[in-house]
């Protein structure tokens, strides 16, 4: 033929989809272009005369459009910052910069297509057998063969989008916008139901939009119907997956806010409506530019308004590659050839010598010149979501397809993947499916609501459920055309060939699962909708055995890819803070995240902080402190049942120290409880064990005890807690409380009181010492809360207040050696092992854990005991600190004999300090140790006799 | 996700609850022979049919209740009368 043909657009065409009054610019490949409002990038580069749009991915053979829809292999271009873009999907938009991805130097001359000639070297498996050793020069080849990889190029710099998350809970959701999963949104929601319509493309109507003009007035009038009954349409969403009970999600591409939006909805029914994905034909030259589906050609006639080619030739076996035939002819299209597949005519391959379709050979051998090569060939059908709801497809020869397997409850198909039909009979199918969706949702909400304890009574009996009365589609015969007398490509997002699947074959990746997995074939961005049926069908003819005989593998979610961002969506992570927490802010707090609490870890100078408060007084705001109010007369149960001491006789007033352990007797968590009232304490809890200790207690209450009458309330939050440590602690706090009485004799350690702070009623205060000094504890209603720190700022301006951070009051816990669970233990930590054996009472009739810690006891008393030890450990060098986690040996061996778990520098004591969990030969006082440092050189530390290092005797404490 | 009947709040997702595991009776802390005790910490029947066992609906009344699901097909049966004596562990 002479000279290269280039598609054009065509004058008005009724079904257009474009507007013609907007006029779109844009850049592709750095040249400036025009499309129309309406045009998907595909279309209006095709209107441009783009015929190649893109290279492949192993070979950089050059490559059209072939579905010129989302699910195009070809269409993947770079938009702006924008990689990866589906340009048969995505909508032109005004002064977009459109590039070709893959490409190097350019689309037109790209020499990594020197790769296509050695070929025969890249066939399936290549990169498994060829780079796999030596395994050193991995890193090389990962260098080289990075550059040949497809994909655009990422921006890190682009802009932070927002991408949305909603819930929702309709009756029904239908997959899927063509008539069948039209009618089924309409009958549903006209029978009641609340439905979600979701479809994939930018219009309602499915195949209706490149049919006939009777189509696509039916189109227009469903759309409207299903407005006026309450649908919720959603365009431009995909139902990505389905999951348990009908928990299915959506991506929304097009919300007017964010660039996506994941929506999780849980639906009664599920209506699975795709419809059927146009199957490409396997021969020599498939892949080059200018052969297409009729289904593109259609779409781009009808829809866009593109002219594809000037002289075509069309293979076609059924109605839709018969109406493309009669699409080419109306537009002007020469169509030098039908080759009827019926007939049992076919497509030999498709020939250059450029890098378009310039011949077709037949199967008899005839040459004919054209620049179109159509195909129609067949359908792949779409059971994606059918698959997740554990149905399998069964393969039907006749119609040479794929069909859904067995019925299911509340996942109902319908439309094309189920059968055949007129678009009446189809309409028809939906209507019926919409139905019974909406009657089986109806029922399914019905037994919800009556056992539901708290719901609104229901009235009447349950109704029947509605049996599937629907009268099936029928199955319209198809020839069986997969592969010609050629080779050709079967998955082109991967540039997997038929001959690479024979030879894989032939290797022993015989099975259908392991045969893609070794040649990737429909694992690339079409996710097997337009590669798996031929697949199964090239490895059957190897086989020697039938599609049926071969199977299929089973489609899982996501239906079509899904970006990061959609998945991460919109960050829900709350965080607590404490009232005082803008106090913090203001005065140059250095924030630390600890679980779901932001709080301050320093101001600035912690070993400063630690020396104040050890010299004057300090404050440090505690309200993440667990903290549950415990009323009832059966507190003391709940208490002796929760902590392994003995809770039984702690008077009104007092304070007492308690450690939980877990049923296998592994340390849970620690704190103090304190009686306030007859009946009335308040319990603390590790920041981290707030929430679990809530339940903890509400288990033993609801499971085993629910005789016990003992109301347990969470006030974490409703309480401020602020501690104020240092030797001018009672001075401060006498200033502020007019009727609490200070008197060391009047209040001593470990009791509690309640008054007024501040002027502030209700406040609880106790003496405590986790810090070592002499210290109260306040708890103030914490809307009071910052007013009552700023109370304590002022009134101890000349008693030299200073606020302490979480890491000064680390620093000074390690100093008093108080251990943390979760830190200095783990979760193989039973009790004994963190010194507290005293605490465990075996003479209680039962306690958590009490079993377990009976049998701990006795081990860790032995002399072959295999429990560690935590210990204080000082390293003989004051002034190294090991990290924590650093591991303690055996000296002149690689022998772990424990590890230090926690390490600071103190400056109360100018040298560091370590807690740590040894062996038993290794936990004796004096015991010299050696400590593998963080660049793997080796330091020794002693065992201390106790844990506290600082003041052991506590008298600063009880003072 | 999987969606549990709550007796309370009706049909909620699973991440809503706690699963507390298989319902067992706890053994008497004071007379359970280690291999008794350790066998109901940490072994499970793990039946392919009808299991009891105990959720915590955590995010929603905080109770906890023992349901009965087919681990072959996920289906829920007798729901508990709440306020039932349950057994369970955590």
């Amino acid at each position: 033929m002479s000279g290269e043909f280039k598609p054009s657009r065509l004058g008005p065409q009724s079904g257009e989809v474009i507007d013609r009054s907007a006029t779109i610019r844009f850049t592709w490949d750095s040249k400036v272009m025009t499309g129309f409002a309406g045009d998907t990038i595909a279309s209006a580069l095709m209107a441009n005369g783009v015929r190649i749009v893109s290279r492949s991915m192993k070979y950089h053979r050059p490559r059209g459009y072939m579905t010129a829809d989302y699910w195009d292999p070809n269409g993947f271009v770079q938009v702006g910052d924008d990689p990866n873009v589906r340009s048969g999907h995505r909508l032109l938009e005004p002064g977009m910069t459109i590039d070709p991805q893959n490409v190097w130097p350019s689309l037109d001359h790209d020499v990594k297509a020197a790769n296509g000639f050695v070929g025969r070297f890249l066939t399936a498996g290549f990169y498994y057998k060829t780079f796999i050793r030596p395994q050193r020069l991995w890193p090389a080849f990962e260098k080289v063969l990075s550059t040949f990889a497809p994909g655009g190029t990422v921006d890190l710099d682009t802009p932070h989008r927002l991408h949305d998350k909603r819930y929702a809970h309709p009756d029904v959701v239908v997959a899927g916008g063509g008539p069948a999963g039209m009618a089924a949104a309409i009958a549903a929601a006209e029978a009641g139901a609340r439905v979600m319509l979701v479809e994939h493309e930018h219009h309602l109507g499915g195949h209706l939009l490149w049919g006939s003009d009777e189509d696509r007035a039916l189109a227009a009038k469903m759309r409207d119907a299903a407005d006026v009954a309450g649908v919720e349409i959603l365009t431009d969403s995909t139902v990505t997956g389905r999951y348990e009970d009908n928990w299915v999600s959506i991506v929304q591409r097009n919300h007017p806010l964010a660039v996506e939006r994941l929506i999780k909805a849980r639906a009664t029914s599920l209506v699975v409506a795709p419809g059927l994905i146009e199957r490409p034909y396997v021969f020599a030259g498939n892949d080059k530019p200018g052969v297409m589906l009729s289904g593109a050609v259609r779409r781009m006639i009808n829809m866009y308004a593109v002219k594809p080619g000037s002289r075509a030739v069309v293979l076609t076996a059924n109605a839709d590659g018969d109406a493309a035939v009669a699409d080419l002819r109306d537009v002007g299209v020469e169509v030098a050839r039908v080759v009827d597949a019926r007939a049992g005519e076919n497509v030999a391959s498709a020939n250059g010598p450029g890098r378009t379709v310039e011949s077709v050979t037949l199967g008899d051998g005839t040459s004919i010149d054209c620049d179109l090569l159509v195909t129609a060939v067949g359908w792949t059908a779409p059971t994606s979501l059918l698959n997740m709801a554990a149905d399998r497809p069964v393969y039907d020869a006749t119609a040479a397809r794929f069909f859904p397997g067995g019925p299911i409850d509340t996942v109902l198909s319908t439309g094309g993947l189920t059968g055949d039909g007129t678009v009446e009979q189809l309409v028809e199918h939906g209507r019926a499916t919409g139905r019974l969706a909406a009657e089986r949702s109806a029922v399914a909400k019905h037994r919800i609501q009556a056992h539901t304890a708290r719901a609104a009574p229901v009235s009447g009996d349950e109704p029947a459920w509605p049996h599937d009365l629907r009268a099936a589609l029928g199955r319209d015969p198809h020839p069986e055309l997969f592969r010609s007398t050629t080779h050709g490509i079967v998955d082109f997002s991967e540039d997997v060939s038929s001959k690479d699947l024979v030879g894989a074959a032939a290797e022993g990746f015989d099975s259908v699962e392991l045969l893609k997995r070794f040649t990737t074939a429909t694992m690339g961005p079409s996710q097997g909708k337009l590669e798996t049926v031929n697949t199964v069908a090239v490895l059957a003819e190897a086989r020697g055995e039938t599609i049926e005989e071969v199977g299929t593998t089973v489609w899982r979610p996501p239906y079509a890819p899904i970006t990061l961002g959609a998945l991460a969506g919109r960050i829900f992570e709350p965080v607590r803070v404490s009232s005082i927490q803008p106090w913090h802010e203001a005065n140059g707090a250095v924030d630390i995240l600890a679980g779901a609490w932001k709080r301050p870890e320093h101001y600035g100078d912690p070993a400063a902080e630690v020396m104040n408060t050890r010299t004057n007084v300090g404050i440090i705001d505690v309200t993440p402190l667990g903290k549950l109010d415990l009323q009832g007369p059966d507190v003391p149960k709940l208490l002796s049942q929760l902590y392994t001491n003995k809770w039984m006789q702690l008077p009104v007033g007092s304070v007492r120290y308690g450690i939980m352990c877990a049923e296998d007797g592994v340390v849970l968590d620690d704190g103090v409880t304190a009686r306030l009232g007859d009946e009335h304490y308040l319990m603390t809890t590790t920041s981290s064990g707030a929430a679990t200790i809530w339940e903890w207690a509400e288990n033993w209450l609801q499971t085993e005890h629910p005789e016990w009458q003992v109301h347990v309330t969470p006030v974490t939050t409703g309480l401020c807690s602020i501690n104020i440590a240092g030797p001018n602690s009672r001075t401060l706090l006498g200033r502020l409380c007019p009727d609490i009485d200070l008197d060391p004799d009047a209040f001593p350690y470990m009791h509690v009181r309640t008054g007024t702070v501040a002027g502030v009623d209700d406040c609880i205060a106790w003496r405590i010492g986790f810090t070592g000094e002499l210290s109260y504890e306040i708890h103030v209603p914490s809307g009071y809360g910052l007013h009552v720190w700023n109370a304590l700022l002022d009134a101890g301006a000349d008693l030299g207040i200073k606020p302490f951070g979480l890491e000064a009051q680390r620093i000074m816990r390690l100093e008093k050696g108080h251990f943390i669970v979760g830190q200095d233990t783990d979760g193989l930590t039973k009790a004994p092992s963190t010194g507290l054996a005293p605490l465990i009472k075996l003479d209680k009739d039962d306690f958590a854990g009490k079993a377990e810690l009976g049998w701990a006891l006795d081990e860790f008393a032995s002399a072959e005991s295999k429990a560690p030890r935590l210990v204080a450990i000082q390293p003989t060098d004051p002034t190294v600190v090991p990290h924590e986690a650093s591991q303690i040996v055996r000296a002149g061996t690689n022998e772990i004999l424990g590890r230090i778990t926690s390490s600071r520098m103190s400056p109360t004591l100018g040298r560091s300090i370590c807690l740590g969990q040894v062996a038993i030969d290794a936990a004796a006082p004096g015991t010299m140790l050696t400590i593998v440092l963080a660049d793997g050189t080796r330091t020794t530390a002693e065992v201390m006799a106790r844990h506290a290092h600082f003041d052991p005797e506590g008298e600063r404490l009880r003072g | 996700m999987l969606l549990v009947p709550c007796p309370h709040c009706g049909p909620r997702n699973a991440s809503d609850l706690s699963y507390k595991g298989e319902s067992h009776a706890r053994p008497d802390p004071n007379s359970a022979t280690a291999e008794e005790w350790r066998s109901y910490l940490y072994m499970e029947d793990n039946p392919a049919g009808w299991l009891r066992e105990t959720w915590y609906c955590r995010s929603g009344c905080r109770r906890f209740f023992v349901l009965e699901r087919d681990t072959a097909t996920n289906e829920f049966r007798n729901p508990p009368v709440p306020g039932a004596k349950l057994g369970g562990k955590a």
